[in-house]
């Protein structure tokens, strides 16, 4: 915020202070988002609560904005940092409570490229879904991949690629899966700058997510529909 | 340009990172038929909307040109401007992006291949690295963000166009800036300059879009 006058969050109501939460977020401003995050869990807001409503909706609207051209790279990158820092207060908390995770998702850049900003957002929005998320980095080749979802056995795998000329490594993990006949035991999830759905399609992927948010509602639909047709 | 002459009708829609060294290219090759028009370098930020920027030249050329060849690679477009040049009947210049173009595609994938986190460098990044690199990347106002984005990096190779020892000294610096090794392999202008030589030879093809 850049009001010249410092703001009292203790003083806003539980509403105002969710607003101005995602504010901060927007703003990347890290400490006030973590003070945020602690004086709704002393107003009694559980973890959770406080994760969906005030880190991850927050977060939505950085995603939206950048979608859309209002926001670029380094201030995502500060409002990421900031929901990070939110998540560090919340992340023990979460873990006492004991809930269980509403799926689990591996997920790693693919061999040849070294980027991992978008894989590293789509990790925490996942996260702050309720997924547990096996991170395996970047530069994954697809030995890698499929020890991890050998020894993981998660519900999604995500791929994720920056480059036009790495992006297709996705068809090459996919392949893999499909010969050794364990495709269908996942869902597997694309996104990366240059990918669009066409792509998704072309390399076997369930779905191609445009964004860390889209990416996290994506997974959580698909867990919705498996565990529907499993009931 | 010369209306009636229809050599006098090739347009060169290019990257603005390309722009100086097209326009170079266009003049020491005496290429007067040929007419350069750039798209701003900055759409790498958001190379989905390049098709469009590309497309819209295009349709705005219509009739007007006998020829029309695009400077661009797929520029992380993920073949969506090879669809957009497709139905146009365009060729680009092969390759990814610039820096295949330059070193040449079997080149840059050996690169690339023997170091995954190499951050390249052309004449067009080195002089335009502070603007493009540290403020458009915000590292000067966070400097905190820094190795966040170069955390996968191992080393600088600077692909030079030209034999420029102050670019080459700008070059080190960037790499020293970004904490990363620093390598130097002359290319020259590559793909650039075979593309509009071909430009020069080949008679004007027929209406072009």
């Amino acid at each position: 915020m850049t009001d010249e006058q410092e703001l009292d969050l203790d003083s806003l109501s539980d509403a105002e202070l969710v607003e101005q939460m995602h504010d901060d977020l927007y703003d990347g401003m890290a400490d006030e988002v973590v003070a945020g995050t602690r004086i709704l869990l002393g107003r009694g807001w559980g973890p959770d609560r406080v994760l969906a409503e005030a880190l991850v909706e927050g977060m939505r609207i950085v995603g939206v904005d950048f979608r859309d051209g209002i926001l670029f790279v380094p201030e995502v990158l500060l409002s990421a940092n900031s929901m990070k820092a939110g998540m560090g207060v919340l992340r023990p908390l979460l873990a006492e409570t004991g809930a269980r995770p509403i799926g689990k998702v591996v997920l790693g850049t693919v061999k040849g490229d070294i980027h991992d900003i978008g894989k590293n957002l789509v990790g925490m929005m996942l996260e702050g879904a309720g997924f547990e998320v096996v991170d395996l980095g970047v530069n994954t080749d697809v030995d890698r991949f499929l020890a991890a979802l050998e020894e993981h056995k998660p519900d999604i795998l995500g791929m994720s690629a920056l480059l036009t000329t790495t992006m297709p490594y996705m068809k090459v993990v996919i392949q893999a899966l499909k010969d050794r006949g364990i495709r269908d035991d996942y869902t597997v999830l694309v996104g990366g700058a240059p990918l669009n759905e066409e792509f998704g399609l072309a390399v076997g992927a369930d779905a191609y997510c445009r964004d860390a948010a889209v990416a996290a509602e994506t997974a959580r639909a698909f867990i919705d529909k498996r565990r529907a047709a499993q009931a | 340009m010369a209306g009636s002459d229809r050599r006098a009708s090739t347009l060169v829609i290019g990257c603005g990172a390309l722009g100086r060294e097209l326009v170079e290219l266009v003049a020491r090759d005496g290429l007067e038929h040929v007419e350069v028009r750039c798209l701003p370098a900055s759409l790498h930020n958001r190379p989905e909307r390049i098709p469009a920027a590309v497309e819209g030249l295009v349709v705005a050329a219509r009739g007007r040109y006998g020829r029309i060849f695009v400077a661009y690679g797929d520029c992380g477009t993920g073949g969506a401007l090879d669809r957009v040049l497709a139905r146009h009947g365009i060729e680009r210049l092969p390759g990814a992006h610039c820096y295949q173009a330059y070193a040449g595609v079997a080149a840059f994938d050996r690169m690339a291949e023997e170091e995954p986190g190499t951050f390249y460098l052309t004449d067009f990044l080195v002089r335009n690295f502070d603007r493009l690199v540290i403020t458009g990347l915000g590292i000067d106002r966070h400097p905190e963000l820094l190795p966040q984005y170069f955390a996968g990096y191992r080393r600088v190779v600077y692909l030079s166009q030209r034999d420029d020892p102050a670019l080459l000294e700008a070059a080190e610096r960037a790499a020293e800036r970004l904490g990363l090794a620093f390598e130097h392999r002359p290319t020259g202008l590559g793909e650039l300059e075979t593309s509009i030589a071909r430009l020069a030879q080949a008679p004007a093809a027929a209406e072009a879009a």
